[in-house]
């Protein structure tokens, strides 16, 4: 499988992210990843999908700066991480929304920490509500949003910095499943709109086959990537269409085969 | 509430009209006396005093004491330094201490505002640091990876996410600042209150005696109330934190 749909195929090579031989061993000696190479390339969402204990959550910690490697290196557009930076915004998987700032300051907190002026943010801000469609909750708190919401104020944070990468870290896992499908969809949208590239960490073989241009396919202890799979499926059609596309499924049952051994 | 103060109020009023005891006089005498004392120029002056150096005592525990208990909960080795002396002082006899601080800092105001503080300040570092240890790490990494510094970290997570602790503590201090500033007055008795109940005990004036009590017992309770309805105000978030 390694022909591309659509029209990412031109900059398919280029590459976004890169890790290079990245170990991280926990205090404690516990090993979460052993000698990682991995390249994501640029414009596309990449899946990192395995079991739970396979690092990936680790993996994209340390792309997001919040973990020091080990050992190895991660660049982003060829220049190395060495701690968070503007290229990289982070959607979190319990959303980390501040519980006493509305919806409005919420999205703009990292303008605010970029120092952007209070005027400029709020508007920045108010598109970015609109576009994940909470126009009119910009004055809520968290506390009075569902769960399916207050992920989409994550993401709108994280669209508001404008960051090229975007890191999402099981987004969708602490939402229920119709509102996680509704976001599946959204996010198709999403990654289309938008020139960026997303890294978007799962365990959820459904959901990296449904939203990714490709799936890293890692493997628990030791830490590897088995394989690197791009499901061949066309964007043009409807969302319903592609879960009943039989690209769709044969790549998700084949990702299970393969998946199933490492299941206790 | 309201009720069985009023019935309380019955009871002392008739133990009082059969005058079983000297200690203990009617209450409607009581008042009688509050309004005409509370308004005099001692009285006025003892309360000023003792305003002034609750506030400064319960600023200073507040100014201090916050810092200290989020540096605490942030760094294990500052924990393990301070913690057992903070829960030592928590529940330490400081009214013992009082009588040092009287030899160091003479018998004035700055005796009575440094008991105050020494009152107030352990618990305020005591729920500082229980707020800080309990923020979600998300939310930290959050501020992380949108680029916070250290003072940003602090001014816009740290304390907030800490301050329905911080509250809590601000209050529960406050209530122990009232004991330790009359504490302090009654232990240096040259100043404020202090003298004025020397002065009343001394010459059996029990009536003066319970209305400047009654008047410390208002107070008191009011700080508490209403630092109470400010904490609930913050309460809101308390719960949907995590």
């Amino acid at each position: 499988m390694s022909s591309n749909t659509g029209s990412n195929s031109n900059s398919a090579a280029e590459v976004a992210v890169s890790v290079e031989n990245v170990t991280k061993i926990y205090p404690g000696g516990v090993e979460a990843l052993n000698n990682m190479t991995l390249d994501f390339p640029k414009g596309e969402l990449t899946s990192l999908l395995g079991p739970s204990g396979c690092g990936k959550t680790t993996l994209l910690k340390i792309i997001a700066g919040l973990l020091p490697a080990t050992s190895g290196a991660v660049k982003v557009n060829g220049k190395p991480v060495t701690g968070p930076g503007r290229e990289r915004a982070f959607v979190f998987q319990d959303f980390a929304l501040m519980p006493w700032a509305t919806v409005i300051r919420n999205v703009a907190f990292g303008l605010e920490l970029q120092g952007v002026a209070k005027s400029a943010r709020m508007a920045i801000a108010e598109k970015q509500i609109a576009d994940v469609g909470l126009k009119g909750f910009e004055n809520r708190f968290p506390h009075e949003l569902s769960g399916g919401m207050r992920q989409r104020v994550g993401l709108a944070r994280a669209l508001a910095v404008d960051a090229e990468v975007l890191l999402m870290d099981e987004p969708f896992s602490a939402v229920d499943e119709q509102t996680r499908r509704k976001f599946q969809e959204d996010l198709l949208g999403v990654v289309q709109n938008q020139q960026k590239t997303f890294l978007f960490v799962t365990h959820s073989i459904e959901e990296a086959v449904y939203v990714s241009q490709s799936i890293a396919l890692l493997l628990p202890r030791p830490s590897r990537v088995s394989e690197i799979i791009r499901p061949d499926i066309r964007r043009d059609i409807s969302p319903d269409a592609i879960r009943r596309d039989p690209v769709y499924l044969d790549t998700v049952e084949r990702i299970w085969k393969g998946l199933r051994t490492y299941v206790e | 509430m309201m009720t069985s103060l009023i019935i309380w109020a019955i009871i002392w009023e008739l133990i009082g009209q059969f005058e079983l005891s000297i200690l203990l006089p009617p209450l409607s005498d009581i008042i009688v006396r509050m309004v005409e004392v509370i308004p005099t120029a001692t009285f006025m002056k003892a309360a000023w005093i003792t305003a002034k150096c609750f506030l400064v005592g319960t600023g200073l525990a507040i100014a201090a004491g916050i810092p200290l208990g989020i540096l605490m909960g942030r760094s294990v080795l500052a924990d393990r330094m301070l913690l057992p002396w903070v829960n030592m002082f928590l529940s330490a006899p400081l009214t013992a201490l009082v009588p040092i601080l009287m030899t160091l800092f003479g018998f004035g105001v700055k005796t009575i505002i440094l008991t105050t503080m020494l009152f107030a300040i352990w618990i305020i570092v005591l729920d500082a640091r229980a707020g800080v240890m309990n923020i979600t790490p998300s939310l930290v990494e959050m501020a992380q990876s949108f680029g916070a510094n250290r003072w940003q970290s602090f001014t816009k997570i740290y304390i907030w996410a800490a301050l329905p602790e911080i509250l809590a503590g601000i209050r529960l201090g406050c209530i122990r600042s009232v004991k330790g500033v009359i504490i302090g007055q009654l232990l240096v008795s040259i100043v404020g209150f202090g003298r004025l109940f020397e002065l009343y005990s001394s010459n059996f004036l029990m009536e003066h005696m319970w209305a400047l009590l009654l008047f410390l017992f208002f107070f008191a309770f009011l700080i508490a109330e209403g630092l109470g309805m400010i904490e609930r105000k913050f309460e809101y978030y308390a719960a949907a934190r995590n």
